[in-house]
């Protein structure tokens, strides 16, 4: 079970608003661009962000580049999930091979401080602050087998070969 | 069944039979990244622990996003790309060759072929018949140490565009109309598949422009078929022989058509904050624009500079408008120089950079100040694209782009031509 606090963030949030280019210096300085995670969609997202709290969209969350630098920042600053009405296909895709849970569910219920509570197990989405019970759209199996085990890289060391069953 | 040209090549690549909304393991014929995303590929690959590749000479390392270099922490990181290739027998293309989907396009994708690269804008190759996906870091090094990776094989979307565009028109406005008319999601997961007489008809630059941009709405791929215009493109490269013609069965399932009257079609821009904000660009007559940036994998070819050198000829830009230009390749560098192009932009006052993706994503060679506007012929124009949030990027083409530059606000390039 997942529990913290989220942060809501509007429709079409860009990698170009997690990441922006400016600092591309900082990509091979993960811990550094983390510092940074988010800031031109909210610049003291970065500061006030604790350890297992959720971050929540609108549609398209994700969408433009592939940098995949976007969902590792948003998981090394202690993001548990992320939820939205829908997902960019690449950034969705970049989520699970980093294994970072990106869940697709109707956030328009959920308001900016709400306290949240994930059983990935069972997709549920529980708001405490309000009462709503939401559904999340089950990942598909692929993914959540690549989910599982912790990313693509570990799926396949697992495995020892990229395969659809298993 | 019928199929469409994606499930066409993702049968041929996987040896199952490809049906949208299935899965498959399909080879890779090229993989590349680029050096905003190569190093996290590299460290992947290197944590994936698989030291021999499956085929280095079908793998590409480009340096284009920030070439030459801007900052030391990019010098390393390029430093690091440059020694895996050199190690690894990897294919380099350095500093000043280019940007990566162009070069791709000049050199290595062929119709049919499945290629994948660490950059949203891989799509483009689509334009020559291959399935063409940007993905992500790990992905990537997946693909380049096994030859192989999975898809989910999308949906198709044909786009069927009748009649003919007029002069002033062009794919960009075709591509900026399309995804004005579905949305920044309205392909999410699909194959969009350009068809119809004025594709029939178009060469491949504009093949290229549209193809770029399908991911601006979304799409996994964007895919035309391969005709006389991409045999013509590919014995213009030098390799008449990868050639075959492909095109979707006449009984193909569609998950929709979107048809669009081609003859209609005006110039058309993106207004910031969103590509699919679209309006006419005679619309927005009168939004004062600082900087015009021509370049890019989406519009720096050298049927671009061509458009952009004619209406410029004899005239000025606007002197409080500065003119970017980035020719996309080497290749299209030395022709644009050739034809005399470069030398009438810059009498016009242009400033020329070197080949690669130079001001397009806010690093280095145009960045904006607080304030100011940019119409560029580039792909993107998200809130802070080119560095500074508090800055405004149009998108249009390069005759717009062009116009612009003359008159130093938003105009209808049919009024130059």
């Amino acid at each position: 079970m997942l529990k913290g606090k989220v942060f809501k963030f509007g429709d079409d949030i860009s990698t170009d608003l997690i990441i922006p280019g400016k600092y591309l210096n900082l990509r091979s300085n993960l811990p550094e661009l983390a510092k940074h995670v988010l800031e031109d969609a909210d610049p003291t997202f970065a500061q006030r962000v604790k350890k297992g709290d959720f971050v929540a969209g609108g549609s398209n969350f994700g969408l433009g580049s592939s940098r995949e630098h976007a969902p590792i920042v948003i998981k090394m600053a202690g993001v548990s999930a992320v939820l939205a009405k829908s997902f960019a296909r690449i950034f969705f895709r970049n989520a699970i091979n980093i294994g970072l849970p990106v869940l697709v569910c109707d956030t328009d219920k959920i308001k900016d401080g709400d306290q949240l509570e994930v059983d990935l197990s069972l997709g549920e989405v529980s708001d405490l602050t309000n009462g709503a019970h939401l559904h999340f759209r089950p990942i598909p199996d692929i993914m959540l087998r690549i989910l599982n085990d912790g990313g693509l890289i570990p799926y396949i060391q697992k495995h020892k070969d990229l395969v659809l069953e298993g | 069944m019928g199929k469409t040209l994606a499930e066409k090549i993702l049968s041929v690549k996987s040896g199952a039979d490809a049906q949208a909304g299935g899965l498959v393991v399909a080879s890779v014929d090229l993989a590349f990244v680029q050096d905003s995303t190569g190093p996290l590929t590299l460290r992947q690959l290197a944590e994936l622990g698989i030291d021999a590749l499956k085929d280095p000479k079908r793998t590409v390392v480009f340096i284009d996003h920030s070439a030459p270099s801007p900052a030391r922490e990019l010098s390393n990181d390029h430093v690091f790309l440059r020694k895996f290739a050199a190690d690894k027998g990897v294919v380099l293309s350095d500093v000043g060759e280019g940007v990566c989907h162009q070069r791709v396009a000049e050199s290595w994708a062929n119709p049919g072929d499945v290629v994948v690269g660490s950059d949203s804008h891989t799509v483009m190759a689509g334009a020559l018949g291959a399935f063409a996906t940007g993905m992500g870091s790990t992905d990537i090094a997946v693909a380049i140490a096994l030859g192989k990776t999975w898809f989910r094989v999308p949906e198709t979307i044909r786009v069927l565009v009748n009649g003919h565009l007029h002069n002033g028109v062009y794919g960009k406005d075709l591509i900026l109309h399309v995804i004005g008319r579905i949305g920044a999601d309205g392909a999410t997961y699909k194959s969009l598949e350009f068809t119809g007489e004025a594709v029939a008809g178009m060469a491949m630059p504009d093949r290229l422009t549209i193809a770029n941009m399908a991911v601006e709405a979304g799409a996994k791929v964007g895919l035309f078929p391969s005709d006389e215009a991409t045999r013509r493109y590919l014995e213009l490269q030098g390799r008449p022989e990868r050639y075959v013609p492909l095109s979707p069965d006449g009984d193909a399932t569609y998950e929709q058509t979107i048809e669009i009257d081609g003859t209609a079609l005006e110039p058309t821009v993106s207004k910031p904050h969103m590509v699919d904000n679209t309006a006419l660009a005679r619309e927005l007559k009168g939004v004062r624009i600082d900087q015009v940036f021509l370049g890019t994998c989406t519009n720096g070819r050298l049927e671009d500079l061509r458009i952009a050198a004619q209406m410029l000829k004899g005239r000025k830009r606007n002197p409080r408008t500065r003119l970017i230009v980035a020719p996309a390749s080497q290749k299209i560098y030395l022709d644009a120089m050739a034809t005399g192009y470069l030398t009438t932009l810059v009498e016009a006052g242009a400033t020329v950079v070197p080949p690669g993706c130079a001001a397009c994503l806010g690093v280095h060679q145009g960045v904006l100040a607080d304030g100011e506007a940019c119409l560029s012929t580039a792909n993107r124009n998200f809130k802070g694209r080119m560095g500074n949030p508090n800055s405004f990027v149009y998108l249009g083409s390069p005759a717009t782009a062009a116009a612009t530059a003359i008159t130093g606000e938003i105009t209808d390039p049919r009024e130059f031509l």
